[in-house]
């Protein structure tokens, strides 16, 4: 391991993180649920009456967040190395993966681990020791 | 009104995912990449979000109601199951291959970037697939 100096940005790291975890808070102080994005998107493919418009909104926050940005500067650079199979799998891995295991980055990582949930740090352990499983073996065992 | 506020948390999170580079696949894969060149940025990411959630959960603790009036909607779930290790196990491996999760999708789609759609349609299929063999089970559960 050697440390990516060049990569490193930990003033705008932790700047985007306050802002994560402000909308987080805002979240569960003024509309009383968990910011996680996975069950915040799972929940629209089963609709239930009073429960679109606010999933909708929250989904459609994050996508408009890009054109808002451009407020404010242009956008950080977007490398996306994996090909249409890789994607494909991915997607499919994330989305049986987040809703079996009941939240995400957002949702076990983020809110979890703020509620001081026991749940939300074995679940967050575990997606994280696989994700770097994932990589060391993707990388440096099959050199792709 | 709740549904204002919605849109404006998911705003304000993808602005976060923006800020912070975690819309970008590259650098959060070089989070994951403990045997490479290694970019520490997504950890601080994590601490300053947690380092507000922490209050915003704590300001909710105890809380029935939101500021809004709503009622808090928060998991109730302590048990940590097959299901819990096994879904985050999946979503990890999944994180490790393109380098993205659903909000960070999301936000990517926004930018126009078109292997994000290809991603974020896998997820939601995943999501689906994860929709029709619970509902599958609980039916068979009912008859027996």
């Amino acid at each position: 391991m050697t440390l990516d100096w060049n990569a490193f940005t930990p003033w705008s790291a932790l700047a985007g993180g306050l802002l994560i975890g402000l909308a987080a808070a805002l979240f569960v102080l003024l509309n009383g649920r968990i910011a996680g994005i996975s069950g915040v998107l799972g929940g629209l493919l089963r609709p239930s009456r009073g429960d679109v418009a606010w999933r909708a909104a929250f989904v459609l926050g994050l996508v408009a967040a890009p054109a808002v940005y451009l407020l404010f500067a242009a956008w950080p650079r977007l490398t996306v190395n994996a090909g249409w199979a890789e994607l494909v799998l991915a997607g499919l891995l994330v989305g049986v993966g987040t809703r079996y295991g009941a939240g995400c980055t957002s949702g076990h990582g983020v809110c979890g681990l703020s509620r001081l949930s026991p749940r939300s740090l074995v679940a967050t352990g575990v997606f994280m020791a696989a994700g770097f499983v994932t990589v060391f073996v993707i990388r440096h065992l099959l050199g792709l | 009104m709740h549904v204002v506020f919605s849109l404006l948390a998911g705003l304000i999170f993808g602005l976060g995912l923006l800020v912070s580079g975690m819309a970008d696949p590259a650098k959060v894969l070089g989070f994951l990449d403990l045997a490479g060149r290694w970019d520490p940025s997504l950890a601080l990411v994590m601490a300053g979000a947690i380092a507000v959630g922490l209050v915003g959960f704590a300001l909710a603790r105890g809380r029935s109601r939101s500021l809004l009036g709503l009622p808090m909607t928060l998991p109730t779930a302590r048990h940590i199951d097959r299901r819990l290790i096994g879904g985050n196990l999946l979503f990890g491996i999944g994180w490790g291959i393109a380098g993205f999760c659903p909000g960070p999708g999301l936000v990517a789609l926004g930018m126009g970037e078109g292997k994000a759609a290809v991603f974020v349609a896998a997820m939601l299929a995943g999501m689906l697939v994860f929709e029709l063999f619970e509902r599958r089970t609980s039916r068979s559960l009912k008859v027996a």
